[in-house]
């Protein structure tokens, strides 16, 4: 699908969000809003009752057809946060593993009266599928599709990055390890690009680069002492074992001794860089346990903001009565 | 009580004065009232500039608090998401507390409902007392405040804001 497919699908004619599948297409104004939304959704965990009543009598389906512990269970808690009525559908369980097709999966719950789907698919491209064949008023959120794009997680390391005090703009931004597997990596490189950030380095094996990352807008390399040196952010991703068909590494521990993040390496960056991982982490592997708990780590910080984030993403793509012309926006 | 006359549609009030007046008249509920160590929140973005005025001039112990009721508006079915203006901050313990609650504005009494709702998200106060620069005709619901700086005559059609927060000016603007 070309960008400006993409774009036209997730905004409406007026610029406002409406799905949100992907960063491609969008603009710094728009990210930009999503976390200054976030920003405020921040107090509501001060408050005793911590819910905020915006979506009141709305409702949110968790569908969910890869596990998923933190994204779902963060998901839910933003949209309860919200005050919306949440619905978990475990696919593994339910009439899809019976051989009744997506599209027929999706038209059942729709006719529940439903507001949104948050979609995580194994395959890329199915959240773009689903947000085109439900009806006007239902909203699709991607929370992960396939090797293609996990675009909430890139927002909420972005709003991590931000809420550290840093300027985006100027930093040096690592991207260190299974690069080729991993959606969180392209969409958090398609987000930093949106927001000026031009020292993106792609950090990994030959075998776990991506062909024609370059295309992408980083540079590669196949060094890590060499590239994270001088960093201000360094994002780790997880070895993703259930997606390689093939022998990428020789071993895990030829891995962790080439690309694993120790302590030494991280004092190569500087002194004040941040560590993030999308989780889960695999200690040993990846990362080395002294750094995934150290104090440079904001690895806890991430979940904690995926909240506010999500309710940010989540409020905003929400349809309000008025806003739709069900004639335009329904599509074949 | 000033009445202020509205006399053309960009038509400026004596912000000073309506101040001063809606100090007064705190002062007198809570001495009346015997309120307690009052805390002041000011509802954003009109209501937080009025209350920072006041929260000097009245020498409040606690800090001042600041409602973004955005999030609690009784209209996203019809406009969805508000244009951010800041989180809320109450930095400071709302249960069993006296709060002197201020806006700028009372029309709809919408607002102030938001507020409350809010308000009571972060704990049970013991007393709320309202106070606004000017209040108007158009009441919707049953919210009527307990100290104002002064009234405004306006039609349906026009709107009262504050603008500022330097100088603060009332204009009446048509919608």
């Amino acid at each position: 699908m070309k960008h400006t497919q993409i774009g036209s699908l997730q905004l409406d004619s007026a610029g406002r969000l409406r799905h949100f599948l992907t960063v491609e297409g969008l603009n710094a104004g728009l990210l930009n809003r999503i976390m200054d939304t976030a920003e405020s959704f921040c107090s509501v965990t001060e408050q005793t009752v911590k819910k905020v009543p915006l979506l009141r009598g709305k409702t949110v389906v968790n569908l969910f057809f890869e596990n998923s512990t933190r994204t779902r269970t963060t998901f839910e808690l933003a949209a309860k946060r919200l005050s919306a009525d949440v619905l978990n559908i475990n696919i593994a369980t339910s009439a899809t593993a019976k051989g009744e097709s997506l599209l027929d999966t999706i038209r059942n719950i729709e006719a529940m009266q439903v507001d949104m789907f948050v979609v995580r698919h194994a395959h890329s491209g199915a959240a773009h599928f689903i947000a085109q064949h439900v009806a006007p008023h239902v909203s699709v959120i991607n929370a992960g599709d396939g090797r293609h794009a996990h675009p909430t997680q890139a927002m909420l390391d972005l709003f991590t990055i931000r809420r550290s005090g840093r300027e985006l703009p100027a930093l040096k931004v690592a991207i260190v390890g299974d690069i080729l597997h991993s959606r969180v990596a392209r969409s958090e490189i398609h987000a930093l690009r949106l927001l000026g950030v031009r020292d993106i380095r792609a950090i990994a094996p030959r075998t776990l680069l991506p062909m024609h990352a370059e295309d992408l807008g980083v540079s590669l390399w196949t060094d890590l002492d060499a590239g994270i040196e001088g960093v201000d952010v360094v994002v780790m991703l997880r070895l993703q074992r259930e997606r390689m068909s093939g022998a990428f590494i020789p071993s895990e521990r030829e891995y962790f001794a080439r690309f694993g993040l120790t302590a030494r390496r991280l004092a190569l960056a500087r002194p004040d860089a941040i560590v993030m991982h999308p989780g889960p982490i695999n200690r040993g592997v990846e990362i080395d346990s002294e750094v995934a708990d150290g104090l440079q780590s904001v690895i806890l910080k991430q979940v904690h903001y995926g909240i506010p984030i999500r309710m940010a993403i989540m409020s905003l793509a929400m349809r309000s009565g008025t806003d739709f012309d069900p004639g335009a926006e329904r599509r074949a | 009580m000033n009445v202020v006359e509205r006399r053309d549609a960009t038509e400026d009030f004596d912000v000073p004065t309506l101040i001063d007046t809606l100090e007064a008249s705190l002062r007198r509920e809570i001495e009346r009232r015997g309120l307690l160590n009052p805390a002041m929140v000011g509802i954003e973005t009109g209501g937080a500039w009025i209350a920072a005025a006041l929260h000097a001039r009245l020498g409040l112990a606690e800090p001042l608090g600041l409602l973004n009721i955005s999030f609690y508006r009784d209209d996203f079915s019809t406009v969805g998401v508000h244009p951010r203006v800041g989180p809320s901050r109450l930095p400071f313990n709302v249960e069993g507390r006296d709060i002197l609650l201020i806006d700028d504005v009372l029309f709809t009494g919408r607002t102030i409902r938001a507020a409350l709702n809010e308000i009571f998200d972060y704990g049970r106060p013991a007393r709320v007392v309202l106070g606004v620069l000017v209040e108007r005709s158009g009441r919707q619901i049953p919210i009527q405040a307990d100290c104002i700086g002064g009234h405004a005559s306006a039609g349906q059609n026009q709107r009262i804001k504050l603008v500022g927060p330097e100088p603060l000016r009332l204009v009446t603007q048509m919608v």
